[in-house]
């Protein structure tokens, strides 16, 4: 195939259910997610031919555990985003010839922990050494960290930093599978307890159990499906820092800014042609920054932008319209539930529909900014 | 209650808790593009080079950016809430540190006011918190931070 050649996501789904899951283990979750891709895609195991998911548990339990035998393995993984890069690898190996279909799977006991990994480094590698001796304990005390010199640089306001909350709450409210559908209010939010101040419980997100997997193939099998296929227009990854404390600026994500670059010039793309956005959003201010990292808005200007009602139901430029990690769902590792709904979004099917978006644009986060993989979806071919 | 975690240097970082025991912030530079760096590793990563040495910060500093924690890490429950803190060096690299000597509020921490290293005992090691700027180097009890 020629390095031009078009890739597809053939196949989306998520777990049967999420939330609070204590009876399945992490690996339960991937083989569940991992089924009703492959069904959904039309497909059956016997038809898979490469594998990726990220180190724990890892493509070689998971491929074992379904039966496959893969001829193209990848386990990048580089935290949440990690799904994103599957997704951009799996395109060049299907262009290169190295498989033909390909299944990427999530699944974590994020909430329940069964069979599941720890969080904290080791004392001798340097998170150890340098982070974790001064109270650091998962994403609430490191990936907050760098919002206080947003604020102070750039103006942003508590209020304007809840109103994220409440936005997504909005798309939520209309998404029966998701964890928190209320309406809620900026005072709701500011009333909620502290966590990691300036961050409050309805700021961060959710911890829940569940799992989601994607099947990836050349366009050339496009009319092959029972769903609509969702062309890969462009892909772009990226890192940072592996410690929050070395980002290069705090106001602003290299990773998020170079990852969109990438994707948005492989795909031939501008903001204008956008009509659906995913940006992961562990806590309130990763959607700020990611606006602002894929130039949607100017640097500053984000907090506002949200608060004036932009990505909201019946706003201009639909953003998170599950409801996010903060309303939706977040196992750990989101990534996979952001390209889920831009695959739902694409194909009309979403239960918060946003209109007929033509291009999603999926941006995915790992770790505390330390990882990025940004994805180009679109209704039709390039 | 669970320790505090006790850092657990490496060759390559082992300078640094020995500048840390003897009470100096030590910090490296580069030899070829004269760039300083934290945290500590054997190349240049502004340009690459192997040719790095180590030196004496001066251990002035300035608040960049913080949270305070609510959730304990465990070992800190006697602690909540604290703050975790990034300073900016006098010199330009930042890390991670506890800011000892001040309350844990948003009135009290304002970013970029100016801050000193003093340093604390940790198991095997001292580790460099930072506070108020004083007159002469402090030793301050774990407790403090």
């Amino acid at each position: 195939m020629s390095p031009a050649a078009g890739v597809i996501i053939a196949g989306a789904a998520e777990t049967g259910q999420l939330g609070k899951l204590p009876g399945h283990s992490t690996l339960a979750l991937h083989i569940e997610g991992a089924l009703n891709a492959v069904a959904d895609a039309g497909l059956t195991l016997r038809d898979i031919d490469g594998i990726a998911t990220v180190s724990a548990p890892g493509p070689v339990q998971v491929a074992h555990a379904l039966g496959i035998t893969p001829s193209w393995i990848d386990g990048t993984g580089v935290g949440g985003t990690s799904f994103l890069l599957h997704v951009r690898h799996a395109a060049a190996a299907i262009r290169a010839g190295y498989a033909r279909t390909v299944l990427i799977t999530h699944g974590e006991s994020g909430r329940s922990r069964v069979g599941a990994g720890g969080y904290r480094p080791g004392p001798s590698a340097p998170p150890g050494q340098f982070e974790a001796p001064y109270g650091t304990f998962g994403p609430t005390t490191t990936f907050t960290i760098p919002a206080l010199r947003y604020m102070k640089d750039y103006g942003l306001t508590h209020e304007q930093l809840a109103y994220v909350a409440v936005a997504q709450r909005r798309w939520a409210a209309k998404n029966p599978r998701a964890a928190f559908r209320d309406p809620i209010t900026v005072e709701d939010v500011l009333a909620s307890r502290m966590v990691a101040y300036p961050f409050h419980l309805l700021e961060c997100c959710l911890v829940t159990d569940g799992g989601g997997a994607l099947v990836v193939t050349a366009a050339d099998r496009a009319a092959d499906f029972p769903k609509p296929a969702v062309h890969i227009l462009g892909t772009g990854e990226s890192s940072e820092t592996p410690m929050i404390s070395q980002m290069v600026d705090f106001t602003e994500s290299q990773a998020f800014r170079l990852a969109g670059r990438a994707a948005f010039a492989e795909a031939g793309i501008t903001t204008a042609d956008v009509g659906h956005l995913m940006i992961y959003d562990a806590f309130a201010h990763v959607p700020i920054y990611g606006l602002e990292a894929l130039g949607f808005v100017a640097k500053g200007e984000a907090g506002a932008f949200i608060a004036d009602g932009n990505t909201e139901p019946g706003g201009p430029l639909p953003l998170n319209t599950n409801g996010g990690g903060l309303s939706y769902t977040h196992t750990g590792m989101y990534g996979m539930f952001a390209i889920q709904e831009g695959v739902r979004q694409l194909r009309g099917e979403a239960a918060a529909q946003a209109g007929e978006p033509a291009i999603s644009v999926v941006l995915g986060n790992g770790g505390m900014f330390a990882t990025s993989g940004v994805l180009v979806l679109g209704r039709q071919p390039r | 209650m669970a320790a505090k975690p006790v850092p657990e240097p490496t060759p390559e970082t082992q300078p640094f808790w020995d500048g840390c025991a003897a009470g100096e912030l030590r910090i490296q530079r580069c030899d070829d593009c004269g760039r300083p760096y934290f945290y500590p590793r054997p190349v240049c990563p502004s340009c690459g080079s192997r040719a790095v040495s180590w030196f004496t910060a001066s251990g002035r500093a300035t608040l960049y950016s913080y949270v305070i924690n609510h959730r304990p890490a465990p070992g800190w429950e006697d602690d909540v809430p604290y703050a975790i803190a990034v300073v900016q060096l006098e010199e330009g690299p930042r890390m991670m540190t506890s800011i000892a000597g001040l309350p844990a509020t948003p009135e009290a921490l304002e970013l970029d006011m100016p801050l000193q290293v003093r340093f604390i005992p940790r198991g095997e090691v001292s580790l460099p918190v930072f506070g108020p700027v004083t007159a002469a180097p402090v030793q301050v009890a774990e407790a403090a931070s």
